[in-house]
């Protein structure tokens, strides 16, 4: 018996396909060209902040400056030197008192205006000073350099000055404290959910109540933070401690979620391998379950971890979005995170800080690249189908 | 496996009693006004820069938020220092009060003015006080009648004024910018038009106000691409963006320095921080934060702060207030009564 085809369907069923497939590669194209235009965009904006301009100076050390540090420079170039090289003049010099009567050429920073002016950008420079600039720019005394100061300097209300050095640093405090609270309560969570816990009503309710705290938004975590963790505990507001903990609540479902799964992936032939060779149950999950579902629950957590440095909204409310200049020396001292020093530069009225909002941006967007491509690094190199 | 269990196990027992110990802070801890934080973040800053202590902590909460936390009670918990772009209210001294807080000091430290500012390529605007409250207030008289805000266009409220759509993008509610505006413009204006009595201070709530969030270099890259629109913001932004917005005049005076110094641009209030006088002995820097602040190299007539958008005080004024401050004068509730 032969089967026949109407042509007619089949060609309504072959352009269906057509279709649908012209569609999908419309959404991705969609999806690459926003994409696209996102990270151009903001690399256009922030490139030019990795390179900073410097002025060659005559720094001369006298009595006068204790007084007036501005003094210890050439008065006509006085003016294009940022404050953040002279008003440190005075303490210097009390500490090396050897250096009284000494003069030092040295490449110090441009202020902003200068800087912006020397990268074609908008500036409030008066036309003698541009004359000045382009003047110093002809004899080589002016130059664009590697903008160290950008990764070895706190936040600053200088723009040439403003680097993100105390912002890193906090959101690695917060990322180690985020860690040592989320993660092992929450593959501890997970495995007992998985492994021990009796199906009833209970559990059932557990586990709703899990996945939907995985959907809350972030900024309610906020909120139970500053109630539970300031108010009620006492810790120090704005401190890393207390930004931590509150991440970590936030942590908590996605990993619960990630470690489930991956010990779910497990087949039951391998617990049953083992109970019937008279290992205990725990010895089952010790010995077994976790090791062969480790790549799934990093893999998880490192994708919670990456959502959660770049959280701002609850960390708002605990009072980390704030002018905190210096590196945290410990949890308990103020400290503010990536995200939150972008925040913080967008609202800065200064022209110069456009730059340093984008340039702040690429480092966050490369440092959440590479924690996810960790991720699938981990996942592809350890992952074992059964 | 398993010494890595207690290790971690023991690190966080250590860390948990670690947090409880540290109580004593050697860090100032400020909070309240966006629109003071810029000048408190730059005194900040160059405390920790030019002397031994670490530069304080400056939080935005804007002022209502900051006075609350500041009158939340004593202690190192609790800000040192509160920033605020009004002066503080009398329930907020009360409840402050309430709560132990009672030996304060104010501090003015200048003034800024509120920019109405539009495209750079429009023609020149020149409006009064009154024409602007009747474009930007919730409730309007019509013939003797109050009714919600009918005017959609400029000509409608004078007929001089150009046939061109009515659109703010201005601060929400929760800023102290909107508080400002709505007090010196709105209610201001009531009682000198026929038929609007006082008790009117709300600005419109339909599409002709757009609240633009408190970031203002999102106002400015609006009017950017609105040409129709103004934008109400601080002077600092409007000094910055000068090449591409300009202000419109109210009452014939363009908002420059002079003009805000003087009283004579209408927009304008005054910048306040206030102090815990208790926590000068424990905190140690807020002493010296205190005198950087008042001195005459950041808020003085060509004082650092000036630079970036502060406009200082007259000379006598800001020479008594310095002196009231160190001298750390107590605030009272009758001080705060009295306008």
């Amino acid at each position: 018996m032969s089967i026949e085809i109407d042509p007619r369907s089949l060609r309504s069923r072959k352009n269906a396909e057509a279709r649908f497939r012209a569609l999908s590669y419309m959404a991705i194209g969609v999806a690459g060209i926003f994409l696209v235009v996102f990270f151009a965009d903001i690399i256009r904006q922030g490139y030019t902040a990795f390179q900073q301009t410097e002025i060659q100076v005559e720094i001369a050390y006298s009595q006068a400056i204790l007084d007036n540090p501005r003094s210890a420079i050439d008065a006509k170039i006085g003016p294009l030197v940022s404050r953040g090289v002279t008003r440190i003049l005075p303490m210097h010099l009390r500490e090396n008192p050897g250096l009284m009567g000494t003069t030092e050429k040295l490449w110090v920073l441009a202020n902003a205006e200068v800087d912006q002016y020397v990268k074609g950008k908008a500036n409030r420079l008066k036309p003698r000073e541009i004359a000045l600039v382009d003047e110093l720019v002809a004899a080589g005394a002016v130059k664009k350099a590697f903008n160290t100061g950008f990764f070895t300097n706190g936040d600053s209300k200088l723009p040439e000055m403003a680097g993100i050095l105390s912002a890193a640093v906090g959101t690695l405090y917060l990322l180690g404290i985020t860690f040592i609270f989320s993660f092992p309560a929450g593959v501890m969570a997970a495995i007992y959910l998985e492994e021990f816990a009796p199906d009833n009503r209970l559990m059932q309710i557990v586990e709703v109540n899990i996945n939907n705290l995985a959907a809350i938004p972030s900024i309610l975590f906020g909120l139970l933070g500053l109630a539970i963790f300031i108010n009620f505990m006492g810790f120090p507001r704005s401190s890393a401690l207390v930004g931590g903990l509150t991440l970590a609540l936030m942590t908590l479902p996605v990993i619960i979620i990630a470690t489930r799964a991956a010990v779910r992936a497990i087949p039951d032939s391998i617990r049953e391998g083992a109970l019937a060779l008279g290992a205990t149950h725990w010895q089952v999950v010790w010995d077994h379950i976790l090791p062969l579902s480790l790549p799934g629950i990093l893999t998880g957590t490192i994708i919670g971890l990456a959502r959660a440095i770049g959280e701002t909204a609850p960390l708002l409310i605990i009072g980390m979005v704030a002018y905190i200049q210096d590196m945290p020396r410990g949890v308990t001292s103020a400290a503010t995170v990536l995200p939150a020093q972008i925040y913080v530069w967008s609202s800065e009225s200064m022209r110069a800080f456009t730059e340093r909002t984008s340039a702040g941006i690429i480092v966050l967007l490369a440092v959440l690249l590479s924690m996810n491509a960790l991720a699938i690094l981990l996942r592809n190199k350890y992952e074992r189908k059964w | 496996m398993n010494r890595f269990l207690r290790k971690s196990i023991f690190a966080l027992a250590l860390l948990l009693v670690g947090a409880g110990m540290a109580q004593a802070r050697d860090q100032v801890k400020i909070t309240g006004s966006s629109t003071v934080f810029p000048f408190s973040s730059y005194v900040a800053e160059e405390l920790g820069a030019t002397t031994k202590f670490p530069a304080p902590v400056v939080e935005s909460t804007g002022s209502g938020g900051g006075h609350k936390l500041f009158g939340a009670g004593m202690g190192p918990n609790t800000p040192d220092i509160a920033n605020s772009s009004r002066r503080m209210k009398d329930s907020e001294f009360e409840n402050a009060a309430k709560n132990g807080v009672v030996d304060i000091t104010e501090a003015k430290i200048g003034f800024d003015g509120i920019a109405v500012a539009q495209n750079k390529d429009n023609a020149p605007m020149s409006i009064s006080l009154e024409e602007l409250a009747m474009a930007v207030a919730a409730n309007v008289p019509v013939d003797g009648k109050i009714v919600p805000n009918p005017y959609t266009k400029w000509n409608e409220i004078n007929p001089n004024l150009p046939a061109r759509k009515i659109v703010f993008y201005g601060p929400p509610t929760s800023s102290g910018t909107r508080d400002a505006f709505e007090e010196m413009v709105v209610e201001k204006v009531c009682g000198k038009i026929e038929g609007y009595e006082k008790g009117y201070k709300k600005i419109r709530q339909d599409s002709a106000y757009v609240p633009a969030g408190e970031n203002d270099n999102l106002i400015v890259q609006k009017l950017s691409k609105d040409k129709d629109a103004f934008g109400i913001f601080g002077y600092s932004f409007l000094e910055e963006n000068s090449d591409t917005i300009q202000a419109a005049s109210i009452n014939g005076v363009e908002p420059t320095p002079e003009t805000v110094a003087a009283g004579k641009y209408p927009i304008s209030r005054s910048l306040y921080f206030y102090i815990k006088n208790a926590h000068y002995d424990a905190i140690p820097g807020l002493k010296e934060y205190v005198e950087l602040f008042m001195s005459e190299k950041m808020i003085g007539k060509d004082g650092l702060l000036k630079g970036i958008g502060l406009i200082p005080l007259p000379d006598d004024a800001r020479a008594k207030i310095r002196e009231d401050v160190l001298a750390k004068k107590k605030l009272t509730l009758e001080d705060l009564k009295k306008k």
